[in-house]
């Protein structure tokens, strides 16, 4: 399938379906390759969001659960970075949602019984839009490590989930985002079922002192980078088909 | 300026906090509305889609996310005041089934009527994309369907009182057909 208007995935970059240290792909891995098709109409569009879709404080993690006055509890944040393609294009205009467990290291979900406390002014839960640079900004706290049920002593290293549109449903993402110099990076099957340290490192953020706040809050800086296209086939495709 | 895309890791079972926090039971968070909840405006009357995916041992996965993005009945892609063309849903907690409110989609092209269907869970380490095809249109001539072969039922619902049925499974001999899109 040459010539198709997005630039091929790259299997062998993602984790495989199937990896043995985590157990939960054992039964919800598909056996069967996946089945090669045609970009279509269907696949090279996608939803659009706008501001008006947002709520006020839904980039803000620290105040958007808080009551009134008061802030959740933990290490105070700004996670922030470019949105971009292959190609190295600003993607701007798209939603990006994160979500993650607060300080402790516990979630705010009715399936999460973890021994560490909810924060009362934490919900864990945040979106924005990217701007007309590509560039995205969240204000939340330092998630916790967890424990986490997968046959042995496993730990989950602090991380943030990441849920990020495109322009097309072919480049639709989830990941999750790491803290640099965390040592749980090396020991999570979750995370060494990427195949390769060069991969990993993509999902580690750096601390940022150029947009640390002094006094204030610390900065994570996290690029994220989207399939890239074949610009000339995409506009044929979109007519055609 | 030759980049790599950013490796995917699993939603997880928490994914609900994210995408749709009415399920994980954010009931007072100071954000705006959930995303992708409602698809067909109130004036007009939609049909169910009921999703079940089902995992290696035949178990309903409880946990997963599910995401469609479909034609409207004119065959369009374009969302409009009515209609939102993409719709987000969770497995039922308990049950395991997604429950969507839509609208029929349209002939695409020379494709037959489809819903893209995008699913990601605890355990899938790259979000799944399959399709969901009707079983009182023409699909005989449909190229994407063609490309399945015998698996191609598959991806075929099952008419339903008030709308459709299907049933994703992740393994097993009806395995359900993934694209490499």
């Amino acid at each position: 399938m040459t010539d198709q208007p997005f630039k091929p995935r790259d299997l062998s970059w993602h984790p495989p379906a199937y990896f043995a240290d985590y157990r939960s792909t054992h039964l919800r891995a598909p056996t069967q390759p996946l089945l090669q098709m045609p970009q279509t109409r269907t696949e090279l569009t996608g939803p659009t969001f706008c501001h008006q879709m947002l709520g006020p404080h839904d980039d803000d993690l620290i105040i958007n659960y808080a009551a009134s006055g008061e802030t959740a509890q933990g290490a105070r944040i700004i996670v922030h970075g470019t949105l971009r393609d292959e190609d190295g294009r600003p993607v701007s205009g798209k939603l990006i949602e994160v979500w993650q467990a607060n300080a402790g290291g516990r979630y705010r979900h009715v399936n999460d019984g973890y021994l560490a406390p909810l924060d009362p002014n934490f919900g864990g839960c945040g979106r924005c839009l990217t701007d007309d640079e590509g560039h995205y900004s969240f204000r939340t706290i330092l998630p916790g490590p967890y424990p986490w049920p997968n046959g042995g002593n496993n730990w989950r290293p602090a991380h943030i989930h990441f849920s990020v549109f495109g322009d097309g449903f072919a480049q639709r993402l989830i990941t999750q985002m790491y803290f640099e110099g965390d040592p749980h990076i090396a020991l999570c099957p979750i995370v060494q079922s990427i195949p390769s340290d060069d991969a990993i490192d993509r999902l580690v953020a750096r601390l940022d002192m150029a947009r640390t706040v002094p006094m204030d809050i610390r900065a994570y800086r996290f690029d994220i980078v989207l399939r890239g296209r074949n610009a000339t086939v995409f506009e044929n495709q979109m007519e055609g088909t | 300026m030759g980049l790599k895309e950013t490796p995917s890791q699993t939603a997880g079972p928490y994914v609900h906090i994210g995408c749709t926090p009415q399920i994980a039971g954010l009931e007072q968070r100071a954000m705006g509305d959930p995303l992708g909840a409602t698809m067909v405006d109130d004036n007009q009357d939609g049909i169910n889609l009921s999703i079940n995916v089902l995992d290696g041992a035949g178990d309903p996965v409880k946990d997963a996310l599910i995401e469609i993005w479909q034609a409207n009945p004119q065959g369009d892609l374009a969302p409009s005041e009515a209609f939102s063309n993409w719709g987000r849903q969770a497995t039922d907690l308990a049950s395991g089934v997604a429950r969507f409110e839509t609208l029929k989609p349209g002939l695409c092209g020379e494709q037959a009527p489809h819903i893209l269907v995008w699913v990601v869970a605890r355990g899938i380490n790259l979000g799944l994309t399959t399709r969901i095809y009707f079983p009182d249109e023409d699909n005989i001539s449909d190229p994407i369907l063609a490309l399945a072969g015998t698996r191609a039922a598959t991806m075929i619902a099952t008419k339903t009182n008030d709308g459709y049925a299907h049933i994703i499974r992740l393994q097993g001999p009806d395995e359900t057909v993934f694209f490499d899109v």
